[in-house]
């Protein structure tokens, strides 16, 4: 700046400031300065409400339990220690096992559908795209007792299976049931990033394909599936991540006899009051969010 | 291999789309070894036939024969062709040898000669020291080898080009014609060619399809194309042309319809039929008005507009009854031709061509 401020002006003139670098620095950083004031209310945001209440559970998840409740003094492992005891594992290894179960069936049931979409007219892809998202526009809550109503005692399902002279097939409060409820609620989140990757991809890569001997097996292993991995680990993630802490639905379509993460943790806050154990399985939650998160943009930034 | 068997034939294909039909039963022999051009205005169905030789469409309905094989039914994977596609279609997630490779991995040829064929492919389309590059990384003229090697490399009996060469600027377009020619011979492989550059297809194949609408209105080699189209549409697709009415009078003896009678091949049309006569622009001659040859007819008319091209020079000449455009090399005796002068029009022996509709 210097540089510029020695040179003599004629007054009167306003010359304007030269091509320098440093004339150059300078207005990029207002560019910054201003892009930074812009995102600045969601930064606040996310401090407030994001940042510093998972700082609150990480450190609650090392405090101490004492019979009146939580002390936050003498510090210690003893919570992280209790996710080795053998019924914290079974709900674990529970919980994990749903939840892979919940993304695979998703996967395989939307990958067709999401190429299908892909690949009709555009007026055709706009209308499917607003059925896929219809569910949305009613309550999460509402749509899992409706469920509750189709899978219960004399419910739709029981019916047809008595006609169908299967007997009264009891789904309600089962395992089957809670995964039937998550691959349903959690369907758009694998066909949205799923379209959004194969609408991307050339059609014309598959008929090359087809053209150079490729059955459709192969050409989908070898070019439509490498081309949309994006979409399937994105599709994915949104859906192992929310089944693997979910609340709502294993509570209304599942039993008592299989307690879930979500459920537990909650268990542990107000009914058990171990504040720093339902803190411990909150970080192991999120532990496994962040994994799967990095796992993505890891794989993105290869595919991409 | 014989002389008699077709490398490709078609027998009555026709492709209905809903109600349009893009293709109407189309007859067409493509000898084995043969530069074969399809040329036509985009929308003539020419695509959709090459896409119906490679079954990426399926005929409505006749017959599509590949060396004497029926394959009209088969998936494009189980025919013995390939295609080099417009805009290549290349694999983006592969390096250019996996591209290439691929046919081959499918066919489930041995590893080491897939090795061997695969180097081969790319010594022939000259991308010695790109192997490892992915397409994004390539030219558009390099892409478009990839392509060619991609295609070539499974020695397929015959390899169909949609329009290869559209992407490529003038310059890069020129010099791919010259190796693609080269390199057919080279391989001796049946070229089958989509293109709606007439001139592309004139400088490149051994024998030219000419369709519009569907239809297929006439096959020939370049000369017999351009030098007799078949009607009106071929006669003004190849090349430019001027389209001269008349009635025909007798055998090889055409009336124009300002009066002035001229010889021109009549072929089978009867006297009295109404037919055009082909006056290429670089066939004639213009001459002051009274300078032309005595024994020869001429067409009188006005000197209406010159444009200059740098090596030549197109004027165009009003008539009583039309307007003609003369295409003239650029020389420096033409200096007589002014615009508004009264001119004459005249063009050697064995010019003109009749066309019927």
């Amino acid at each position: 700046m210097t540089a510029i401020d020695e040179r003599p002006v004629d007054p009167g003139v306003e010359e304007p400031p030269a091509a320098t670098p440093a004339f150059e620095a300078a207005a990029e950083n207002a560019d910054a300065r201003r892009g930074f004031l812009l995102a600045l209310p969601g930064y606040v945001y996310l401090l407030v409400f994001f940042v510093i209440p998972v700082l609150i559970v990480f450190v609650y998840s090392f405090a101490d339990r004492t019979p009146g409740g939580t002390e936050l003094a003498n510090w210690n492992l003893d919570s992280y220690r209790k996710l080795g005891e053998p019924v914290v594992r079974e709900i674990l290894r529970r919980s994990l096992w749903l939840a892979f179960l919940t993304t695979a069936i998703c996967l395989v049931f939307s990958y067709p559908f999401a190429y299908f979409m892909a690949t009709r007219s555009p007026r055709v892809r706009n209308l499917m795209l607003v059925f896929v998202m219809i569910p949305f526009w009613s309550n999460f809550l509402v749509r899992n007792y409706a469920w509750r109503v189709i899978l219960g005692p004399d419910g739709p399902w029981s019916s047809t299976t008595e006609t169908l002279g299967l007997g009264s097939q009891d789904l309600l409060f089962t395992q089957q049931a809670v995964v039937l409820g998550l691959v349903y609620g959690f369907m758009p989140f694998m066909i949205l990033p799923l379209y959004a990757s194969l609408e991307r991809i050339d059609l014309r890569l598959v008929e090359a394909s087809r053209d150079l001997y490729a059955s459709g097996w192969q050409t989908f292993r070898r070019v439509l599936l490498p081309l949309s991995m994006p979409g399937v680990i994105a599709g994915s993630i949104l859906v192992f991540v929310p089944s693997l802490g979910a609340y709502v639905t294993p509570e209304i379509l599942g039993g008592a006899k299989s307690t879930l993460l979500g459920s537990y943790i909650v268990i542990q806050f107000l009914t058990a009051r171990n504040v720093p154990f339902g803190a411990t399985l909150s970080v192991v939650l999120m532990a496994a969010m962040l994994a799967g998160t990095l796992a993505y943009f890891r794989a993105g930034g290869r595919n991409l | 291999m014989t002389d008699t068997e077709a490398a490709v034939s078609l027998g009555g294909i026709t492709k209905r789309f809903g109600d349009v039909t893009a293709v109407d039963a189309i007859d067409l022999e493509i000898a084995d070894g043969e530069f074969f051009a399809l040329l036509g205005p985009s929308g003539c169905g020419k695509t959709t036939t090459l896409r119906m030789i490679a079954g990426l469409d399926f005929p409505t309905q006749g017959s599509l024969r590949i060396f004497g094989e029926e394959v009209g039914t088969l998936p494009p994977n189980k025919r013995p062709v390939n295609t080099v596609f417009q805009n290549y279609a290349l694999f983006p997630h592969m390096s250019v040898v996996q591209n290439v490779a691929f046919g081959l991995k499918m066919k489930k040829v041995p590893k080491a000669e897939i090795g061997d064929r695969v180097a081969e492919a790319i010594r022939l389309v000259h991308l010695e020291g790109m192997e490892q590059r992915k397409p994004d990384q390539l030219s558009g003229g390099q892409q478009q080898r990839v392509a060619l090697a991609r295609a070539l490399v499974n020695s397929p009996k015959v390899l169909l080009l949609d329009e290869p060469l559209g992407a490529l600027d003038l310059k890069l377009r020129q010099e791919m014609q010259r190796e693609l020619k080269v390199l057919q011979r080279e391989v001796g492989i049946t070229f089958v060619f989509v293109t709606h550059d007439q001139e592309e297809a004139l400088t490149m194949s051994d024998r030219i399809g000419v369709m519009n609408e569907g239809r297929l209105l006439q096959i020939g080699t370049p000369r017999e194309i351009y030098e007799h189209p078949a009607n009106r549409f071929v006669a003004d697709f190849i090349g430019q042309t001027n389209l001269l009415e008349g009635t025909v009078e007798a055998t090889d003896l055409v009336c124009l319809a300002n009066g002035v009678r001229v010889e021109a091949p009549t072929r089978r049309a009867t006297p009295g039929t109404a037919v055009s006569v082909s006056l290429r622009p670089e066939s004639a001659t213009l001459h002051r008005r009274g300078n032309s040859p005595v024994d020869v007819p001429c067409l009188d008319g006005e000197l209406t507009a010159i444009t200059y091209l740098g090596n030549a020079l197109v004027s165009t000449v009003a008539l009583d009854w039309m307007t003609v455009e003369v295409r003239m090399e650029n020389r420096a005796d033409l200096d007589h031709l002014t615009v508004g002068a009264a001119v004459s029009i005249t063009w050697a022996a064995g010019a003109l061509a009749v066309v019927g509709d």
